[in-house]
């Protein structure tokens, strides 16, 4: 048996954290309900589902924004990234909306990726120049007509069915999951994406091609928030102009929650499961708690900045 | 000579930005049916002014070398607090935008403070003290609303040639006053705010350290720069300029609104004003010169738009639908161009830096 101090200190701090933090979220809305109402809504199976189905929406979107701050970058993108791929998926998929809207996205992760790796432009400048001109695309090509934004069956289904009473989107969530997880410890492309974050020039000296690492991983970033767009917009039956605005800064501060470096090169993807579902689960409690929105963002704010001062400070300046 | 030259090299992006400016705003006032007039100047200072102000806060952080989230949202917040508080009789109006301006300085130093002490990156302190400052803008202002005085308001987006009649400073204007009389008074504010402000701060120890501190830290630390102080100065400067942004956007709308999706747009219009204007997300280069250009240029763009004729060969670009997807299609090229390190460098390990 290892001393118990031992055993803490080997547990990943922004995980015990994040989970500590959980379980007092949880605490709170509970004792408020019981008080309240004299029930324990925020127990219940249903609820703790519900839940996850809806993170798994802003789960997958962390996934994608995580590999690129791994990288040292940020993809601003996202807002249009997800709305576009979900409008165009629903407007002229018909039967391959999927594939349509996973194609949509993968190319706005191409172009991210070329204008960040191989015309050099700062990633934050050049997403956010690409996220305004896919808005200014989409209203274009729907602010004269309305296209159809009925999601397809397959969307539907995709969205608000389920497996043994867990709800697909959940499954879809914890398959990506596996899948980064698995990307980022198991391949070398993973560890490419780790070792460019703390030097890009020591990678390409390396005699890797880092720029090809840089597209692949804004692509696979896009393509992510492309299949959270289409489980959007499955999930709230039609796809809009703003469904992915509530995505950018949220999926932002899941990261590094979870304890990434928004420099770069460090952070473990178990922590961005527990940021996304820290996030989620604050964003409900306080609305069953009936807070206005006023005290939710507050709230929201304290609790981001409190998280990171526990335990993401950078070191003295040493020299 | 040697002096010139190096200034004119320092300030490349800011003369880019300039020239651009200029070229974009003759092409848009010689179309415009109202042409060179006072009237037009005045119309189009006051669309870019609260932009202006708010990317000037950025580019104090930027210079850092950091990024701002929160520009916005502070802006925000004291627009508010000033569609609560500059109203009633002169001194009140007074204390009031004392009062504004006071707020908008400690939510900057709140970001510098956090910064600093938390040992924290700028971008993820201020997404997280970006929606603070949201939450008490809509717990101030929870419906859009509240009123600002109406004759500052005037005087505030009109000609200078207001100013005096609108406060009865004077019945016989003196000579020399008509010389002036046309000029914007949102630009006569923004040269009292750049001459009395920025200058100094710029020329100032604290400022000069705060360039330093964006080009190598470490180096600044080497050389003596008191590294805490020139940063909370910086970031306080910052809030300062983001609430005098606020100020005036309640001003000149004569009431508040906590709208976050409308802060989100300024904050992120700010950051491609900064770039545009010539400023290196790097830090250490740039200035709130060239970031007012950067700025004129995303409006000129904008008013551009306006004056194109639907009958010419370029007419389709007069359509309302089509004009978000070229703003953003200009806009990424603009900031490509001005901020591609693939174009300039000699060597290729330079380029991953």
């Amino acid at each position: 048996m290892k001393p118990v101090s031992q055993i803490v200190r080997s547990i990943d701090k922004p995980l015990l954290f994040a989970g500590i933090f959980i379980i007092a979220i949880l605490v709170v809305g509970t004792a408020y309900t019981l008080i309240v109402d004299g029930t324990m809504t925020l127990l219940s199976p249903t609820y703790l589902i519900l839940q996850l189905k809806v993170a798994s929406f802003l789960g997958i979107v962390a996934a994608g924004m995580m590999i690129v701050v791994l990288m040292g970058h940020i993809d601003l993108s996202v807002p249009w990234t997800i709305a576009a791929s979900a409008m165009l998926a629903t407007a002229w998929g018909g039967p391959f909306a999927i594939p349509l809207g996973l194609g949509v996205g993968l190319a706005i992760g191409l172009f991210n990726g070329i204008g960040v790796a191989y015309l050099r432009v700062p990633s934050m400048i050049f997403t956010l120049g690409v996220n305004v001109m896919l808005r200014g695309f989409m209203v274009m090509l729907t602010g004269g007509f309305s296209p159809s934004s009925v999601p397809t069956p397959a969307m539907l289904a995709l969205a608000k069915g389920d497996i043994f009473g867990i709800p697909n989107p959940v499954i879809v969530w914890v398959l990506v999951s596996l899948g980064i997880a698995f990307m980022l410890t198991r391949t070398p492309f993973g560890r490419y994406i780790y070792s460019i974050g703390n030097s890009e020039a020591a990678v390409y000296l390396s005699g890797i091609n880092s720029r090809l690492v840089l597209v692949g991983s804004f692509a696979l970033c896009s393509t992510l928030c492309a299949l959270s767009g289409i489980l959007i917009a499955g999930y709230s039956s039609k796809a809009f102009q703003a469904m992915g605005d509530p995505y950018l800064l949220p999926s932002i501060a899941a990261v590094v929650i979870g304890g990434t470096s928004i420099l770069g090169g460090s952070g473990k993807y178990s922590g961005v499961v527990a940021g996304t579902i820290l996030i989620v689960l604050l964003q409900s409690v306080l609305s069953v708690m009936q807070m206005p929105e006023a005290g939710r963002q507050i709230i929201y704010g304290v609790v981001i900045a409190a998280m990171l001062l526990a335990y993401g400070r950078g070191s003295r300046l040493r020299v | 000579m040697n002096n010139l030259k190096m200034r004119l090299s320092h300030n490349t992006g800011a003369l880019i930005a300039f020239t651009l400016f200029i070229i974009l705003y003759v092409f848009y006032s010689s179309l415009h049916p109202r042409g060179f007039t006072s009237d037009l100047f005045v119309q189009n200072s006051n669309e870019a002014m609260a932009l202006i102000l708010v990317a000037m806060a950025q580019t104090l952080v930027v210079i850092l070398g950091g990024i701002d989230l929160s520009v916005g949202s502070l802006m925000t917040m004291v627009n508010a607090v000033a569609s609560e508080v500059v109203i009633g009789s002169g001194w009140e109006i007074f204390f009031g935008i004392v009062f504004c301006m006071i707020v908008g300085l400690c939510g900057g130093l709140l970001n510098g403070v956090i910064i600093v002490y938390g040992r924290l990156q700028p971008i993820v302190v201020t997404l997280a003290t970006g929606a603070v400052f949201t939450g008490i803008a809509l717990l101030i202002r929870p419906r859009p609303g509240g009123e600002v005085d109406g004759d500052l308001s005037w005087v505030a987006t009109s000609a200078l040639s207001e100013l005096p009649a609108t406060y009865g400073w004077w019945t016989d204007p003196p000579g020399w006053f008509s010389l002036i009389a046309g000029i914007p008074m949102p630009l006569v504010i923004l040269a009292v705010i750049v001459c009395g402000i920025w200058i100094p701060y710029r020329n100032s120890e604290i400022g000069r350290g705060t360039y330093a501190i964006g080009s190598n830290e470490a180096a600044a630390y080497m050389s003596g720069v008191r590294i805490n102080r020139s940063k909370l100065a910086a970031y306080a400067l910052s809030g300062l300029f983001a609430g005098l942004a606020g100020l005036y956007f309640a001003v000149q709308t004569g009431s508040g609104n906590a709208d976050p999706i409308q802060a989100g747009t300024y904050t992120l219009n700010s950051i491609a004003a900064v770039v545009i204007g010539g400023a290196s997300l790097m830090g250490g280069t740039g200035g709130v010169i060239g970031t007012i250009f950067g700025v004129m240029v995303l409006r000129s763009i904008t008013f551009c738009f306006r004056v194109v004729d639907t009958d010419s060969v370029v007419g389709f670009l007069a359509n309302p639908l089509l004009q978000p997807m070229f703003e953003g299609l200009i806009l990424v090229i603009a900031v490509t161009l001005g901020a591609a390190r693939a174009f300039s460098v000699k060597n290729r390990l330079n380029m991953f830096g």
